[in-house]
């Protein structure tokens, strides 16, 4: 937060969030039920939304390298920002589908689920912070340098 | 020549709730990642404010890497809530009214302050297993629907496609096998 940001900046993340929010909402992905009635083939809306999403940030991503240099609140280049692929993307993605296949939530739709009142949705972002700590304090380890730190 | 009425049907069938309320949403959650993205030029995806949050609370190597971006993380997520909130005081509560809303056969509605909030039937249990697993896997597999498949998708990256595929396939015969074990709601 040192660093010297336009004030605009985090207005902007939450205009953008806002959006975001009222479109999971709109789109019943903050209702668990209907994103396991997709996973069950009972209703195959979801992948109308997660494509629907990605054709307006795809149209984004194609056209503002193109027509600007650098994004106006940050100076950062619009350009392709692409994770490595490794083996962790498959593994991390089956125990990930595991756990979305078993609840039906994925970390947005979650944090939209409770802004629609489901209160319930505190249990899931509670293993998800859980199992975000878990996975952290594991990959931590090697990382630390430290090989007598446990 | 007229249509068909069963082929009308059989095309109806796997949309039981139509197809513009997805598609509407859709749009609307591009939309807004695409808001940060042209003011930022940040892809947002929304799991690694987990880890960015946990920085507040753990000096542990692999949260404080995202220290930098943990306070903006917060306020998207903030925004995420809210926006979902607004949705729920609007077009949930009836205060706007669209065909492409129908409070539905999902879950329970209850009222707070005269707005119309609404309550999951999926199991805590579900939801909390669930969601250490999703709090795993996101992280290790580098991204979740948002970050993956919204942001990921829409810049053509293999590496989401295929974490996307990934996830998607797992997920379906999870949840099939959980329905096949009789497991409600």
């Amino acid at each position: 937060m040192a660093r010297n940001r336009h004030p605009a900046f985090l207005p902007l993340i939450l205009v953008g969030g806002l959006v975001f929010g009222f479109g999971l909402g709109f789109s019943h992905m903050a209702r668990p039920e209907v994103v396991l009635q997709f996973l069950q083939f009972q209703d195959f809306g979801l992948p109308f939304v997660m494509f629907g999403a990605a054709i307006v940030t795809g149209i984004a991503f194609a056209v503002l390298p193109r027509v600007a240099d650098a994004a106006p609140l940050t100076g950062d280049p619009f350009e392709r920002r692409l994770k490595s692929f490794d083996r962790n993307v498959l593994v991390g993605g089956a125990i990930f589908g595991v756990g979305w296949g078993l609840s039906g939530i994925c970390p947005g739709a979650a944090y939209a689920s409770l802004g629609v009142g489901n209160v319930t949705i505190l249990w899931a972002i509670a293993g998800m912070f859980l199992g975000a700590y878990l996975q952290g304090r594991w990959r931590s380890r090697p990382a630390s340098g430290d090989a007598s730190a446990r | 020549m007229t249509l068909d009425p069963a082929l009308l049907q059989a095309f109806a069938e796997p949309f039981p709730n139509g197809l513009s309320r997805y598609v509407v949403g859709g749009l609307l959650v591009g939309l807004g990642a695409t808001v940060i993205y042209v003011g930022t030029g940040i892809a947002a995806g929304a799991s690694t404010f987990l880890e960015s949050t946990l920085s507040y609370v753990s000096d542990r190597s692999r949260f404080q890497r995202y220290v930098a971006s943990r306070g903006w993380r917060l306020v998207f997520t903030f925004g995420i809530i809210l926006g979902a909130a607004l949705f729920a005081a609007t077009v949930q509560s009836g205060l706007i009214t669209t065909s492409l809303y129908q409070s539905g056969s999902t879950g329970r509605i209850y009222e707070l302050a005269g707005v119309t909030l609404w309550l999951t039937d999926v199991q805590p249990w579900r939801l909390f297993l669930g969601g250490i697993l999703v709090g795993i896997g996101t992280r290790v597999g580098k991204g979740c629907t948002s970050g993956h498949g919204v942001c990921g998708v829409g810049s053509a990256s293999r590496t989401s496609i295929a974490g996307v595929v990934t996830f998607l396939l797992v997920a379906i015969v999870t949840a099939q096998v959980v329905a096949a074990l009789g497991v409600t709601p």
